[in-house]
């Protein structure tokens, strides 16, 4: 057993915590003490019950895309339908891409990212907790002020890619473009904010022994996905900032007639756009990455490569843009140019397929229902990614742009990659999650009807856009030759809701049959491999008792397992033995606020200020501001909140007693502070009953931190 | 944010946690440095707009709007001067950091002062020279794909200018009646530094080269 020492509570407050009287945070809340109820809810800064919202949310949000999806399938079911006007129609499938990627894969992955990367990496929490709260509710008043379109005069309707001159006051008068540039806008703050928190939180939080080479495969791709975050956002800010000038301030960016160019809208959408198709479907890669290992009881086939593939696909994802690109005449060389980038980023695709299948090599294999997901996505992802390869030829290319073709192929990788790989992480997460599993029996029935509606949806618009079907056209005759496989996908769409209705049901008879007779799963009911996996289910809002010491890559694998003299795999440790308890008591957590709600809550007024009238952006600047400056007075942690789950009520009165119960805490007037020799990590390896323990469990967390540093 | 402007008695030397977290870098520091490294893209999305509009109103006969370029409206030596002086902002800047990391509150509010002035004056050159456009040369935002991309440019910077002299007056400010952390003023100087090399690029792609 490694050597454990205290975590220290909470890095963000230096010490002072317990014995400085803050002023009271402008006096205007009270500070949020509930612990339960929806106001705990409202005002938490924890990464696990915001991970959960995340979750619900955006599985709200699938729900309303879903329908969006039926209106059109019906719609399409059969030639002349006049079931949708051509106008709505527009709308429904804009509304239906902009849903699906910004509010749904996007913040779905937001959801798994929060509650599991600070676990994985052995924190108590993300590096800015106040700032992942804010994320959240800028993410949401944002979905909530895009889809308050529908109510206020129609969606947008020029497509997700929003192209102009389409997407001009001359041919689109409504506001529903304006609800697109505002709302992407609006969710754009929230998706920066969590990108540059999340990306801290891997550089910054890692437990002692933890460098980036023994961070799990999940952890590494959401890290990707966050720098991609952190670079791609700002470029469609500009685009949209542009579009919103245009719209609202008379410019002329996108105005052909005044010298403006659309075809620099479609430049800055795709240098986002491209790298935004990684950031959907990379954390489900690395979902699955975590999957695969533990019901082929292998440890990940290549894992340097499994991560060097993931961080050269975030590379070359900025270097292959205009493959959305080729019809629109930006000539040869940027063809040739773009169609070898293109091909050369299904190398390390490729790699990572090879990957998963050599961990499920000769491996013990199990088909739960995650593992069924994960490998569904090896599948479908694959079908996915060969039409893709398809698009890098230009030639190939000219001819499939705008027909269903392409349709088929996104819906294969986002559909197929991304969202069966977050299904999959539902159902091998969920026992950890809410402490009881989902049914395994429901849950293949939900794995097999979602995967063959599925490709019955998506399989036929291959052949339907290689007949020469165009994406976005609101009907079609009889006599096209268009009808059966449209009649297909329609009922392919309904299993695929059946599918999601199964799912739901799961999670209710589920619950019901949990409430009926609990049975705890343990911290480890999959005999699984990464840190998470340590402490219990549902995880103690402290997360770890003690902050674990990594030594291994798959740390927490290694402590149960080692080999024997040949070779063979053998049980060094019961897993009661090596994960913890949850009772840690007088742990300091950050406390709850209710600013970044406040926040929040006014970019949507400032949205609708900008499209109706300017006096509405009056509350909503006045709230931002108060929101900000309400937070920066208010401590992040309360100096009168208990410490952690239980409350310990009133020891901070005394600095002593605090620091001799939160050993090593953030306190560095704690006793343990100048243990002689080890000045430099004064207080935090708290509980040094030598000064000779302490100097050398300084020198073994020390060394880590500083190997990272250079890497 | 609010953990860094909030007090820490014994602790005016940054970085002051440093030994807690993995890279040596404190959280907020690093936060800046990403949040920095995102606002990159945003200016480099800007700059290529305005480069690619700057010379269409001249090039592209039979286009509506003002067919001037608004770089004939330049004026060179004015805007050099406001540039310099926002350039010396990033001196006091670099002052203010150095006392409050030799713990000399009062200094500290003294060049914190100077740079929000300085930055103030840029700002107020800048709408002088704004308005001298829009007024003598009628060169107003809408008037052609240049004009408007140098606005938005311009006005991007601008905006950042503005938040930054907030940011100075809200840590001069909460100097009073608390002490603050030395490196919230150095997190605030990143950003005022970072602000003032974005306008070192503006300036000279934007005015200098023709």
């Amino acid at each position: 057993m490694a050597i454990i020492e205290e975590h220290p509570p909470l890095e963000l407050t230096t010490g002072g915590t317990t014995t400085t009287t803050a002023p009271d945070p402008m006096g205007v809340f009270a500070r949020p003490k509930a612990t339960t109820g929806w106001r705990s809810w409202v005002n938490t800064v924890d990464h696990k019950k915001i991970g959960i919202m995340y979750g619900v949310a955006s599985f709200f949000f699938l729900l309303v895309g879903g329908v969006e999806a039926l209106m059109i399938r019906l719609q399409l079911a059969v030639p002349g339908n006049q079931l949708l006007s051509a106008d709505l129609y527009n709308q429904v499938f804009t509304m239906h891409g902009v849903t699906m990627v910004f509010m749904v894969v996007m913040p779905m992955a937001s959801a798994f990212a929060n509650y599991l990367l600070p676990l994985q990496i052995g924190a108590r929490d993300v590096s800015f907790p106040r700032m992942n709260a804010l994320s959240l509710w800028v993410w949401l008043a944002g979905a909530a002020f895009f889809n308050s379109s529908w109510l206020l005069g129609g969606g947008a309707n020029g497509g997700w890619f929003n192209y102009a001159p389409n997407s001009g006051v001359a041919f689109s008068p409504g506001h529903g473009i304006d609800f697109y540039a505002v709302g992407l806008l609006i969710m754009g703050i929230g998706s920066t904010v969590s990108a540059i928190n999340l990306t801290v939180t891997v550089l910054n939080m890692r437990a002692p022994g933890m460098t980036l080479m023994k961070m799990p495969v999940f952890t590494w791709m959401t890290f990707v996905t966050q720098v991609l975050l952190v670079f791609a956002l700002p470029v469609i800010t500009v685009a949209l900032l542009l579009l919103t000038m245009d719209r609202m301030f008379d410019a002329n960016f996108f105005n052909a007639s005044m010298g403006g160019d659309p075809m620099l809208w479609e430049h800055l959408f795709w240098i986002f756009g491209h790298p935004e198709v990684y950031i959907m479907v990379l954390p489900a890669f690395g979902i699955v990455s975590e999957v695969i290992p533990v019901f082929s009881r292998k440890p990940i086939f290549g894992y340097p490569f499994m991560v060097g593939s993931g961080i050269a696909i975030g590379f070359m994802g900025w270097g292959v843009w205009a493959h959305h690109m080729f019809a629109s005449g930006m000539g040869q060389l940027s063809m040739i140019a773009f169609s070898l980038s293109t091909l050369f980023i299904a190398v390390p695709t490729g790699v990572k397929i090879l990957n998963w299948l050599a961990t499920m090599y000769g491996g013990r294999l199990k088909f739960t229902v995650a593992m069924l997901f994960s490998v569904g996505l090896v599948g479908m992802f694959t079908i996915g990614g060969l039409s893709g390869v398809s698009h890098a030829f230009a030639p190939a290319d000219t001819q499939q742009t705008d027909t269903y073709y392409i349709v088929a192929h996104f819906h294969y990788v986002l559909f197929g990659g991304a969202l069966l790989g977050l299904f999959g992480g539902m159902y091998f997460w969920w026992p950890k999650a809410f402490g009881y599993f989902l049914g395994e029996k429901t849950g293949k029935w939900h794995f097999w009807l979602m995967l063959i509606g599925f490709n019955l949806t998506f399989g036929p618009m291959h052949i339907l856009g290689l007949q020469g079907m165009m994406r976005r056209t609101f009907t079609y005759t009889d006599n096209q030759g268009f009808n059966t496989w449209n009649l297909v996908s329609t009922i392919g769409a309904f299993m695929i809701a059946v599918s999601l209705i199964i799912f739901m049901a799961n999670i209710v008879f589920s619950y019901r049959k949990h409430r009926r007779n609990p049975v705890n799963p343990g911290p480890d009911p999959w005999d699984a491999r990464s840190l998470e996996w340590m402490v219990p289910s549902p995880v103690p809002e402290h997360n770890f008792d003690e902050q674990p010491v990594v030594e291994e890559f798959d740390e927490f694998w290694h402590r149960k397992y080692g080999h024997d003299e040949n070779g063979r795999l053998v049980r060094i440790a019961k897993t009661e033995d090596v994960v913890q308890l949850g009772d840690a008591t007088g742990v300091h957590l950050p406390s709850p606020s209710y600013w970044p709600l406040v926040l929040a809550l006014g970019f949507p007024l400032i949205g609708y200020g900008l499209i109706f009238n300017l006096w509405w952006a009056v509350p909503g600047t006045v709230l931002v501001i108060a929101g900000i400056y309400g937070w920066v007075m208010e401590p992040s942690t309360d100096p009168d909140a208990g410490h952690g789950h239980d409350d310990h009520g009133d020891d901070h009165d005394d600095p002593a007693a605090a620091a001799a119960e939160l050993p090593g805490g953030s306190d560095s007037e704690a006793p343990s502070a100048d243990v002689d020799g080890a000045p430099a990590d004064d207080g935090e390896l708290v509980t040094a009953s030598t000064s000779a323990s302490a100097t050398t469990a300084a020198g073994d967390s020390a060394a880590p931190t500083g190997d990272d540093s250079n890497g | 944010m609010g953990d860094l402007l909030l007090e820490d008695v014994d602790d005016l030397e940054f970085p002051d946690d440093a030994h807690v977290t993995s890279t040596g870098i404190s959280n907020e520091k690093l936060g800046m440095w990403v949040y920095l490294a995102s606002d990159c893209l945003l200016f480099g999305g800007m700059i290529s707009t305005y480069l690619i509009y700057k010379n269409r109103p001249g090039e592209i006969p039979g286009l509506a709007g003002n067919p001037n370029k608004v770089s004939e409206y330049f004026d060179i030596p004015f805007t050099s001067m406001t540039s310099f002086i926002l350039l010396m902002s990033s001196l006091t800047m670099v002052f203010a950091v150095n006392s409050i990391l030799r713990d000399d509150l009062s200094r500290m509010r003294l060049w914190l002062t100077s740079t929000a002035v300085l930055g103030g004056l840029f700002l107020a050159g800048q709408i002088y020279e704004f308005r001298i456009f829009v007024v003598n040369d009628s060169m107003g935002f809408t008037s052609n794909v240049a004009s408007s991309a140098f606005f938005a440019l311009t006005g991007l910077h601008g905006v950042h200018v503005v938040i930054g002299v907030i940011m100075l007056l809200s840590v001069l400010a909460l100097s009073f009646g608390r002490r603050i952390r030395a490196e919230a003023v150095e997190v605030v100087g990143l950003y005022w530094h970072f602000v003032d090399i974005v306008w070192v690029l503006i300036f000279t792609i934007v005015y200098l080269i023709p």
